[in-house]
């Protein structure tokens, strides 16, 4: 899948000069946590955090100082210039990627070196989540089959005889052992029983749902 | 006089079948209604038999051109493809002759129960054949067709102008009913059921509350595989008491699928008769504090036709008429329909102690199960 399938559109950002109080302004009012910088020309030149923002307030135990009112500061002051973008076309495994490698919460999506999306790590979640097909009615089977060549088409094969449909098909490493793989698929029936017995008829390892006597 | 209690039933109700060695099978109803005659428990002046949903009321959650996908298929006019597009013609819900019509009844059940308890002519009305809640607007699901709970709650809101609380307590989550309803303030669902992380449909968060103007109105309390009567009771009585005392309803409407019970072979929670006899007794007691005694029931789930579904739903029908059975069963019941059983009959109304093998998780999943009842009514109690 790519970015722009996921991607957040249209982008609340705000400008250098817009001040700390702007930003939390709009942070509570928008339910966000990420504000892109951007110049006149909707070019990316920074971003802020939510959490960039409460570290540039003093505590919340010396607040009765008196002293310059952090709140009035530009954005300017606080904001990270480097900032790591993505571009719509890009996989969504690549942005992942990003994610995990920077340690980051939010990717601005740059086409053309204009700002024309934003995806969060909590977009990317939600989109995975999506393609394990959980919000469609549906059962989970859970298989352990070898990791061999053949194994899953033999499966599919007895799916499709029982007239079932499949929501989504997730092959993973067995953590335990080398030689299989779990296969998890979705499928929209209420009573996955009389599949999951065919299947170990077939010699298929059924993890779930288990058998009657299991 | 007024009623206390109507009963829907005739036997047209019975042609809502999918074949021969299909799960769903309404012979369950029969074997109940058996059970109840034996007890001296269901008089003929009780029941009443359903009417016909017309399709204008249908079409309250229908649209038109799946009612019509049905009327063909049932006619065998519709082709393979064709129907798979509205979930028929598959392994869960296999087209069969006139399955609109038997469809249609089911819904009319619904209709004729809500209008007994809405113009007062009884206090309360079970309807044994309804209780379809997977049915969505545009396809069926799940063994349902047309979504009898669904389009009965609609009818009620625009008849009668009730605010009504539905709670269902199949181990199955309630999905079609709550996505009806998802953004209606009006109609509040609450769902009981076996988690989603591998049982149909898959739906039934913890998280799911409800949309727009009817964020607050939909409660899910997805309860681990294994759970027992004690930790899935807790959930019952502090699930429907707070969230009755939060929504104050007009009307209770019930689904009372009868498969979260050890025996029931789709699901895997491990509950006894016990929770049958104590899920009535609670909805007899909200019904008449909130609603003035209105209180429709239906069926829905229930897999082990033998040795579940008759009891569960006798003790339904007798918490709703103020009867009392314990002991054992009446032995002509069991003489009459042992032969045909696959299983041995129970012998007694209630289940024994040692039913089944103690469960080796128990404490994980009694914790489990507490933490998710708190972290659904939690939202309610910081809005006190």
């Amino acid at each position: 899948m790519k970015i722009e399938d996921a991607m957040i559109s249209p982008v609340f950002t705000l400008k250098r000069d817009n001040t700390i109080r702007d930003a939390l302004h709009l942070i509570e009012e928008k339910g966000i946590r990420h504000i892109p910088i951007v110049d006149d020309g909707n070019q990316v030149i920074g971003i802020v955090t939510e959490r960039d923002l409460r570290s540039a307030l003093p505590s919340v135990f010396f607040r009765s100082i008196e002293g310059e009112d952090v709140l009035e500061r530009p954005l300017e002051s606080i904001m990270n210039k480097d900032v790591i973008t993505a571009h719509p076309l890009d996989f969504l495994e690549e942005a992942s990627l990003l994610f995990y490698k920077y340690q980051i919460g939010c990717l601005p999506i740059v086409k053309e070196n204009q700002l024309v999306g934003i995806i969060t790590a909590t977009d990317v979640l939600r989109t995975f989540l999506e393609l394990t097909g959980a919000s469609q009615p549906g059962s989970q089977m859970e298989i352990r089959i070898e990791n061999r060549p053949g194994e899953l088409e033999k499966i599919l094969h007895r799916i499709s005889e029982k007239q079932m449909n499949i929501h989504s098909i997730l092959i993973y490493p067995d953590p335990k052992s080398k030689i299989h793989k779990i296969v998890v698929i979705r499928i929209e029936t209420i009573n996955p029983n009389p599949l999951a017995d065919l299947l170990r008829q077939d010699g298929f390892q059924v993890l779930w749902p288990k058998g009657v006597n299991a | 006089m007024k009623n206390e209690a109507v009963f829907i039933f005739s036997n047209q109700l019975m042609d809502y079948k999918f074949g021969a060695n299909h799960p769903f099978d309404q012979k369950r109803i029969q074997i109940t209604m058996d059970l109840l005659d034996k007890a001296n428990a269901l008089k003929k002046e009780h029941i009443i038999p359903p009417r016909m949903a017309t399709d204008e009321e249908l079409e309250l959650i229908h649209d038109p051109d799946f009612i019509n996908a049905v009327k063909l298929a049932g006619k065998g006019k519709l082709t393979g493809s064709e129907a798979l597009k509205y979930g028929l013609g598959t392994e869960d819900t296999p087209i069969f002759e006139k399955m609109h019509e038997a469809s249609a009844l089911v819904v009319g059940g619904a209709l004729e129960a809500a209008d007994y308890v809405m113009t007062g002519k009884a206090e309360h009305a079970l309807h044994l054949a309804g209780g379809l809640h997977h049915s969505m607007k545009d396809r069926a699901s799940g063994f349902c067709v047309y979504n009898d709970c669904s389009v009965a709650i609609r009818y009620i809101r625009e008849k009668y102008q009730a605010k009504v609380l539905y709670i269902d307590t199949d181990a199955h989550h309630g999905d079609g009913v709550q996505w009806c309803f998802y953004d209606d303030p009006m109609v509040c669902t609450v769902s009981i059921h076996e988690t989603g992380r591998y049982l149909f449909p898959g739906t039934g968060n913890v998280f799911e509350r409800g949309h727009g103007r009817g964020y607050g109105f939909s409660f899910n309390f997805p309860l681990d595989a294994y759970t027992e009567d004690e930790s899935w009771l807790y959930a019952y009585r502090r699930a429907i008491m707070e969230i009755a005392d939060y929504f104050k309803p007009d009307v209770l409407f019930t689904q009372n699928g009868a498969d979260a019970h050890y025996y029931d072979p789709l699901t895997h929670l491990s509950t006894t008769m016990e929770i049958y006899r104590v899920i009535p007794k609670l909805a007899h007691q909200i019904a008449h504090q909130y609603c003035k005694g209105r209180w429709i029931a239906v069926g829905g789930g229930g897999y082990d036709i033998w040795r579940v579904v008759p009891r569960a739903w006798s003790l339904l029908w007798l918490e709703m008429t103020g009867q009392v059975r314990k002991g054992s069963l009446p032995q002509e019941w069991i003489e009459t329909w042992q032969p045909q059983s696959p299983v041995q009959l129970p012998k007694e109304w209630d289940d024994p102690l040692d039913l089944y093998p103690p469960i080796p998780r128990k404490k994980e999943i009694e914790e489990k199960n507490r933490r998710t009842v708190h972290q659904v009514l939690q939202w309610l109690e910081s809005r006190k």
